[in-house]
Order: structure tokens, then C-alpha cells, then sequence
């Protein structure tokens, strides 16, 4: 029989939920979010992101190639240096490729910032709890990784601070949102990964 | 002492020369030449990565900003990639990948066997078009041939960097 201490959730750690609903913390804490280009992750900051600024096309949600949208906004960080990137993931996206917080620390783009929406849940698989319900702080890692500016965002105070950071020109910042179990905002997105890149770059870069 | 090879230097400069600016990496004896050089110039983006999935994600990330990039990686670093290579078939975006291979031609490390012999089946599977390279003499025309599908086509291209070309790693 298996000793407690291999068994996930048995630690004395566990992180509280969240208090924020996402469907207002979100929009107040990004603002006005034709200021970005906006990376999102999978499933509920998809949603998150899609609803903020649909009908513009200043985002690009992905709905698969989960724990990727860190590295894509690096990608996207570097190659548009003028423009403020921002990579809006969850927990789930972000634990499965953490080791992205280390590449974005290293490399330092001044450009970029990362807002992890957490609510401690894979919200689209039936809300099992994830890591940080039991206790993983993705800001300590994130700080731990070495990006210099990082906060967590827990109640409705923090959150001006957080919105200013994310926008202050100087280095990679990571906010992580703490949010009660809500779903995300209900719109129709299209899934086509094809169209939603022309459409990004076309309103991007213009028609090439 | 052998010849120091210079087909990695070709590579490096046809890639600049097709304006790729993203050069991502899990450190690897195979592209060390290239890695280098990538670190040593000031007009490009160096990075390294933790795992080589990354450097898939990135490739996206920087053909979304309109900036060009290419990712290497060993053979057994295609097997870390699977997931995002959806980007392929269902994004279309562009791609050029540098593999540097292990498990084939003259292997002696039995663990990089699986991954080398696999590796080409699951990058067609996922959209890539292979280009092999077992010959010094075939390095630029291949790396001319593959930036013209990857940059003007817009598709998926794998170059493989055998063990013929790069030999085998004595153990």
C-alpha cells in the first residue's frame, strides 16, 4: 500500500480558491486590449480572450497544442519588438510546459507579459483540480525562473497594480489571476487554426 | 585530425540570407557550429530552449509577428515536438525544422535507436516534408531547396542531418 506521501493532494500545502469571478477580473485587468497582441492559450482564456476583443483581430486562441502559448508569444514578442505582447494562459496550459517560464526569463523580452488565469482546475475537462489546488505556486516558479516582475493577483485591490505592470515597457512580467470556479465567458470562436492566423496577420502585417 | 567540416557554416549562411532571425535549440554537439554562430551574431534571436516543443510554439509565435524562424533539434527532440506539430496540418504555417540525427547510420547508443528510426514516419505523419542529407556536397542545395518550400511555399520541411554527414558519436 502506498504511503501518503506519494499521494497527490496529501501535503500539509494547498493554495485557497480564488475569489475573483474571470468574467470581470479578466477585463479590468487587461484594459484595453487593442493595446496587446494577444496569445491565448486552450480552452477557458480562450474564451477569456476571444471575448474581450472580438470583433478585432489583434488575438490569435488557440484550442489544442496545449502548453504552448508561452513559447508562441515569445516567438511573436521577438519578431515584434515595438508592439506589447501578451500571453493570456491557465494553469493547466502552463503546467504542462513551465519550463517556458525559464526560456521567456532568459531571453528577457521587454515586450512580453504572461497573465495565467488560475482557478486550480481543468475547467474544460470537468473541472478536476490541477497542481496549483494542491498547493504549486506558478509565481514562485515564475520568479524562480528569473523573470523580474512578478505578482499574484488575489482580490479586486491588487489588480491596478497588476493592469499597470503588464503594460510597463521594461522586462517580462507574470501576473498570476487567482479566480473563484466560474466559467469563462460563453462565445462562438472559430477553431480554425488556419483562418485565425490570416486574419491575425493580415491585420498585422497587412496582406503577404 | 579530420578536416573541420564546413557545411554547418553553409547552413548558417543560406538561413541568413533567407532573413531567418529565430534560431531556438536544446544544446546538441550536432548543430554546435550553428548554435554558435547564432550566439555570435547580433541580428538574430538566439534561444534556448527546455524542451524542444518550445521551439515548435516559437516558430508560430514568430511566422504570426511576420518573422521567420527555424528550430534544431536532435532526433530524439521530434518525439517532444508531437503535439504542437498540429500547427502543420491544421494552422498550415510555415515550418523549417534542423534535425541532427542519432539512432541511424553506425549508432552504438541502443536508447537513441527508437527515436531515430521513427522519427521520419511521424514527421510525415504530421505534415513534414523530409529532406535527407547524407552528404557534405548536398548540404546547400538541400538547405537552398528546403528555405524555398518552408519560405515561398509555405510548408513544413524537416531536414534531416544523417549520421553519414555528421557521423556517428564514438562511445
Amino acid at each position: 500500500m502506498p504511503s501518503d506521501i506519494f499521494r497527490a493532494g496529501s501535503t500539509a500545502r494547498s493554495s485557497e480558491t480564488g475569489v475573483l469571478d474571470r468574467c470581470e477580473a479578466v477585463p479590468k485587468l487587461i484594459g484595453n486590449a487593442q493595446d496587446f497582441l494577444i496569445i491565448a492559450g486552450l480552452a477557458g482564456t480562450a474564451k477569456d480572450v476571444a471575448h474581450l476583443c472580438e470583433p478585432h483581430a489583434n488575438y490569435y486562441a488557440c484550442a489544442g497544442v496545449m502548453g504552448g502559448a508561452t513559447a508562441m508569444g515569445l516567438g511573436l514578442a521577438l519578431a515584434q519588438p515595438t508592439r506589447r505582447v501578451l500571453v493570456m494562459t491557465g494553469d493547466g496550459e502552463l503546467l504542462m510546459n513551465v519550463g517556458s517560464l525559464a526560456t521567456v526569463a532568459i531571453m528577457h523580452p521587454p515586450n512580453l507579459s504572461i497573465v495565467c488565469v488560475d482557478n486550480g482546475h481543468y475547467g474544460e475537462t470537468g473541472y478536476q483540480k490541477s497542481h496549483t489546488s494542491l498547493g504549486v505556486d506558478l509565481a514562485a516558479i515564475a520568479a524562480g525562473a528569473g523573470i523580474p516582475t512578478v505578482r499574484t493577483v488575489t482580490q479586486e485591490a491588487d489588480i491596478a497594480e497588476a493592469a499597470a505592470l503588464i503594460r510597463h515597457p521594461d522586462g517580462p512580467a507574470f501576473v498570476l489571476l487567482k479566480v473563484k470556479l466560474t466559467d469563462p465567458p460563453k462565445i462562438r470562436r472559430s477553431m480554425d487554426a488556419a483562418w485565425s492566423k490570416h486574419r491575425f496577420r493580415d491585420a498585422l502585417l497587412g496582406m503577404r | 585530425m579530420a578536416d573541420v567540416p564546413m557545411w554547418p557554416d553553409e547552413i548558417y549562411r543560406i538561413l541568413r540570407d533567407w532573413d531567418v532571425t529565430q534560431f531556438s535549440y536544446v544544446p546538441d554537439a550536432g548543430h554546435a557550429v550553428l548554435i554558435n554562430r547564432s550566439l555570435e551574431d547580433p541580428e538574430v534571436h538566439s534561444v534556448a530552449l527546455t524542451t524542444e516543443e518550445e521551439g515548435v510554439a516559437m516558430l508560430a509565435g514568430a511566422h504570426l509577428g511576420g518573422a521567420r524562424g527555424v528550430a534544431l533539434m536532435q532526433s530524439s527532440g521530434v518525439g517532444n515536438c508531437v503535439n504542437m506539430f498540429s500547427f502543420v496540418k491544421n494552422g498550415q504555417f510555415p515550418m523549417l525544422i534542423l534535425v541532427s540525427m542519432r539512432g541511424d547510420f553506425g549508432e552504438g547508443n541502443p536508447w537513441q535507436m527508437p527515436m531515430g528510426q521513427a522519427i521520419q514516419p511521424i514527421l510525415e505523419t504530421c505534415g513534414f516534408i523530409c529532406m535527407r542529407v547524407d552528404q557534405p556536397a548536398e548540404v546547400a542545395a538541400t538547405l537552398q531547396a528546403a528555405c524555398t518550400t518552408v519560405y515561398q511555399a509555405g510548408q513544413a520541411v524537416a531536414v534531416l542531418l544523417t549520421q553519414r554527414l555528421i557521423g556517428a558519436k564514438a562511445f
